[in-house]
């Protein structure tokens, strides 16, 4: 008995360590404003979720989707319509994006999991560009002029939005949402099935699960949180355009993720202040911003291929069992 | 005992792509018993196995586990029907800790073991639960792949030679047990090449040829067919 209340004592493990470091990033997070420019902030805190999302399905369970910018670009333009035409509360917007992309990813990930590797990487390809022409096609996009002009409005009636200081905070909370819930899903019984099912597939199958159930379900979960990424960024930058759903975007969620480091909860949120704030500082360059991030990238995978955060989190563990 | 088998396999025939490596397979195991597969390298011990399971998906003739047919079952359903495979590299999680990898598996029926039953059988594991699976001995593997399948209340459960690769000390460990699961009336479907472990946990014994089954005795006769078997196995 003794040993049964020990064992469920011990989950869910967080270490002081790491305790100690989340209040860190949160205090900075907090204090940032007051020292960077807050709409770059912003930007970071949207792709950093963005690139959450899309880690929880290629960190945990292996699944390389080509085609998230569908579900960020599709929630854009979702949130920034019924925020705009439709006048409503921010909150109801980006929500109505969350719950507009979760549904375009139940209907994607129908369809792409059931093939693996790169056909499933492809499918997802496929699918997002078809979306990128619909919303091309369709009026309600505004085609190239995008859907300009949209309201920041009264978050629930009450703060202003148009405060870029409550904005800022509005987006850390929605930020620090979304990466809570991912860590709850990575370190519940259900991220465990999907860590077992990216390592050996086959296996997970012959204790009993049915797979491709949680296979849809994790696509489903990154489809709606990159939703909450692109619905909020939609009310941040007050608009949505067709840079958001095509595919170059769905490349540069990849590019941030495997920068900061592929199954590892930061980092992403590590790769995409980088490239954000390369393409910030850059801009104003004669140098292309994107031979740089190229560059970065080529250096990245050839010297450190876990990214910034895998490897430090590798050197640590080494550093432990030569200290052990 | 009830006099139908638990598990009941008629003519099971089994391929490989072209090849066919199971000929017509009968096997019966009833419940609480023992069963253990003989046989040379390729003789297809493991194939059955993998057969029974699902796993190897081209086959044909009767799979059923109490009258109930196992072989037109998607491979999650056959687990989920009450049967526990523990195959022969034992398939730990590498990225999942020792009490992850033991609650992972899906509860198919009640009267599995409990964690703390679980970790009294096994104290070793009790003691590197938070360890990643990458982290244990193959004996400790061998052992955590055998806990998680009585967790689940699986009815009968497969193993493929538990005893290979590991220290006489551990390979006696394992065969404790093994004994101890036959106390609490687990059925057991075993592959072994180990003749002496195999001797002890058996009460009956199945011999395998070239896809076919050639012989079975109950465990008390193996001493007496000495001879019969190593001509059989070569050994």
């Amino acid at each position: 008995m003794a040993v049964g209340t020990q064992y469920i004592a011990e989950q869910p493990k967080l270490r002081t360590s790491s305790k100690v470091l989340g209040a860190i990033a949160i205090a900075a997070l907090l204090a940032a404003p007051f020292f960077f420019y807050p709409v770059l902030l912003m930007s970071i805190l949207c792709f950093a979720l963005f690139a959450c999302a899309f880690n929880l399905l290629i960190g945990y369970v292996g699944l390389l989707s080509f085609g998230h910018a569908a579900f960020f670009g599709g929630a854009a333009y979702f949130t920034a319509h019924a925020a705009k035409v439709w006048g409503w509360e921010p909150l109801a917007a980006i929500l109505l994006g969350v719950a507009g992309a979760a549904v375009m990813g139940l209907l994607m990930g129908f369809l792409a999991i059931r093939r693996q590797g790169i056909y499933f990487a492809m499918i997802t390809l496929a699918l997002s560009q078809m979306f990128a022409f619909i919303c091309l096609q369709v009026p309600f996009t505004h085609g190239e002029d995008g859907i300009q002009g949209v309201p920041r409005g009264y978050l629930l009636g009450i703060l202003d939005l148009n405060e870029p200081l409550t904005m800022y905070y509005v987006t850390l909370a929605i930020f620090l949402f979304g990466f809570f819930i991912i860590w709850r899903i990575v370190n519940s019984p259900f991220g465990n099935i999907l860590k077992a099912i990216r390592e050996n597939e086959r296996r997970a199958v012959s204790l009993g699960y049915r797979v491709d159930r949680y296979k849809l379900g994790a696509f489903v979960m990154s489809a709606a949180l990159a939703g909450l990424a692109g619905g909020t960024k939609a009310i941040v930058f007050q608009f949505a355009t067709l840079t958001d759903v095509n595919w170059q975007m769905s490349g540069e969620v990849i590019l941030m993720t495997l920068l900061g480091g592929i199954g590892t909860l930061i980092g992403p949120v590590v790769g995409a202040s980088l490239v954000i704030a390369l393409q910030k500082y850059f801009a104003a360059w004669n140098f292309p911003v994107t031979v740089l991030i190229g560059i970065i990238f080529v250096i990245c995978v050839l010297l450190f291929r876990r990214g910034i955060v895998g490897e430090i989190l590798e050197l640590m563990k080494r550093r432990q069992k030569g200290a052990a | 005992m009830s006099s139908a088998p638990l598990l009941e396999v008629r003519g099971l025939n089994a391929w490989y792509g072209e090849s066919h490596v199971l000929h017509g397979v009968d096997l019966d195991i009833r419940e609480g018993e023992t069963v253990t597969l003989l046989g040379r390298n390729g003789a297809g011990k493991t194939t059955t196995l993998r057969a029974i399971m699902g796993i190897l998906r081209r086959r044909e003739g009767i799979i059923r586990l109490r009258g109930k047919d196992l072989l037109s079952l998607p491979l999650h359903k056959v687990a989920q029907a009450g049967i526990g495979y523990v195959p022969e590299e034992r398939g730990i999680f590498a990225s999942l800790s020792v009490s992850e990898n033991l609650v992972l598996p899906p509860t198919v029926s009640d009267g599995g073991m409990s964690v703390e039953e679980i970790y009294t059988l096994f104290p070793n594991l009790h003691e590197r639960r938070s360890s990643q699976g990458t982290k244990l001995s193959g004996g400790e593997q061998q052992m955590l792949a055998i806990a998680r399948i009585l967790r689940t209340g699986a009815k009968i459960i497969l193993l493929d030679e538990p005893t290979e690769g590991l220290a006489p000390v551990i390979v006696q460990r394992i065969g404790d047990v093994l004994m101890a699961l036959k106390k609490r009336g687990m059925t057991i479907l075993l592959v072994e090449q180990n003749f002496r472990f195999a001797k002890k946990v058996a009460d009956r014994f199945y011999l395998m040829e070239d896809g076919r089954m050639v012989n079975s005795f109950p465990g008390h006769e193996l001493d007496a067919r000495m001879d019969e078997l190593h001509e059989v196995l070569g050994v």
